[in-house]
């Protein structure tokens, strides 16, 4: 690249032919020139079952996001949004690959995004829903970005070194998703009648599906006082909710699913391997 | 003075001078994403990247221009590694980097917030970092989205001039 302007460099002819800028299938590895040995103790296995739901949950959200681009209330929001999603879809790129070190298949991160179908993914269910209306994508987004932040806070110090350092750098990114969906509901909760009523609503829907993202070393009781937090300032009170059965973390999923993959997947599954 | 720079110094120079695609009035160097360039007993020249978001499209881009520039150098045996430990925050960008960006009209980024031992705080208040405008200097500004064109930037408008410009935001 050799001009000050960015755009014209796209245009300039690559000396040694590649088509940098046009990313198709066949990504370079993101975790190229990394240490990926495995220390001793560590089981492969866990640490991949760990990569792999950490991942499917960043990529269902990363395209549940994207489907706002065009259709979301404001210019700015399209762009937060889709910006969110990028850092997503940045996190699960560097999941999948470590997952394919550690889980003896040396599949790359393609194989995982575009070759598995909806009973194989591992993300809770609540990623994969339909992004109903506005109120109800940013209270998703507040409990997915508020468990993912305190989990990912956790991890930094996994004894897995490459696990450790993508967490690291996730909690930055997610402390901003999360900064923005929780100004969101406390403005459309303290707005007008129809916004309360909404948001109201749309935390009713979500609740029921947050057991799922909490297991052993848990991280309930600080993602529940931020919602506390939020919903106390947006004039909402939190209400009681029961779980419900089931689990995407076992590959039981809603019917919501299997449609959203085929969007996700048919270029690179009717031309496996192409680039352009 | 001419300084004719040898060895693994001339190496890291060529490497540090590669533009930034996104913020291309910067250097990796500026940006502070290149970790080190060495060279390898068998010649090899390393030089260590490390990514400012996890997403950014622009590492592929870097990864490229940095082995291309070295190999136009002269090191035929070049490889671009990626070191995601210590993460990358807003303060590895340099002073000359700082300063370049306000003249191109980019609001450098303020102290990054300090990495939490415990869970990170959640403040909801109206209170902002006051952000001043790099075109007039006012500190009359107000923030239109906390994400812009890319990854590292928010969207500010300055109320005195009332020039919208951009901010390379903390993280």
């Amino acid at each position: 690249m050799s001009d000050d302007h960015v755009y014209l460099s796209l245009a300039e002819e690559h000396d040694d032919g590649d088509a940098r800028w046009a990313f198709g299938t066949g990504f370079e590895d993101p975790l190229h020139g990394v240490d990926t040995s495995l220390p001793a103790g560590v089981d492969a296995a866990e640490l991949a079952a760990c990569c792999l739901a950490l991942g499917d949950d960043a990529l269902v959200s990363a395209q549940r996001l994207a489907e706002w681009t065009t259709r979301a209330p404001e210019l700015e929001e399209e762009v937060a949004l889709a910006n969110i999603g990028l850092d997503l879809l940045g996190q699960a790129r560097l999941l999948y690959a470590r997952c394919g070190q550690v889980d003896g298949t040396g599949r790359d991160e393609d194989a995982y995004a575009y070759f598995r179908d909806a009973g194989d993914f591992r993300n809770v269910r609540l990623a994969e829903l339909p992004n109903g209306d506005f109120a109800f994508s940013m209270v998703r987004l507040l409990v997915l970005s508020s468990w993912r932040l305190a989990h990912f806070g956790r991890l930094s110090a996994s004894p897995d070194p490459v696990l450790a350092a993508v967490a690291a750098k996730g909690v930055k990114e997610l402390a901003y998703h999360r900064q923005y969906a929780a100004e969101w509901v406390v403005r459309l909760g303290d707005g007008t009648e129809e916004s309360h009523r909404r948001t109201r609503a749309a935390l009713t829907r979500v609740l029921p599906y947050i057991g799922e993202l909490f297991t052993a070393h848990d991280a309930r009781e600080e993602v529940v006082a931020v919602l506390r937090q939020v919903t106390e300032a947006a004039g909402l009170a939190l209400p009681a909710w029961r779980p419900l059965a089931g689990a995407g973390r076992d590959g039981d999923h809603t019917e919501h699913l299997a449609p959203l993959l085929a969007e996700l997947q048919s270029v690179a599954r009717a031309h496996p391997g192409a680039t352009w | 003075m001419v300084t004719v720079l040898t060895g693994v110094r001339r190496a890291r120079h060529v490497a540090e001078q590669v533009p930034d695609p996104e913020l291309p009035m910067l250097t990796l160097a500026d940006l502070g994403v290149l970790r080190g360039v060495g060279i390898a007993p068998d010649g090899t020249v390393v030089a260590e990247l490390t990514p400012t978001y996890s997403g950014c499209p622009a590492m592929a881009e870097m990864r490229a221009e940095v082995a291309a520039r070295l190999r136009a150098a002269g090191y035929e045996r070049v490889e671009v590694r990626t070191v995601l430990d210590p993460p990358w925050t807003t303060d590895w960008i340099t002073a000359a980097g700082r300063r370049k960006l306000a003249e191109h009209g980019i609001a450098p980024p303020g102290p990054a917030p300090r990495p939490a031992s415990g869970p990170v705080p959640l403040v909801l208040s109206a209170t902002r970092r006051a952000v001043p405008c790099p075109r007039c200097g006012s500190a009359d500004t107000q923030e239109t989205s906390r994400f812009g064109a890319t990854s590292c930037k928010a969207l500010w408008r300055c109320r005195a001039c009332r020039e919208p410009f951009e901010y390379v935001k903390e993280i």
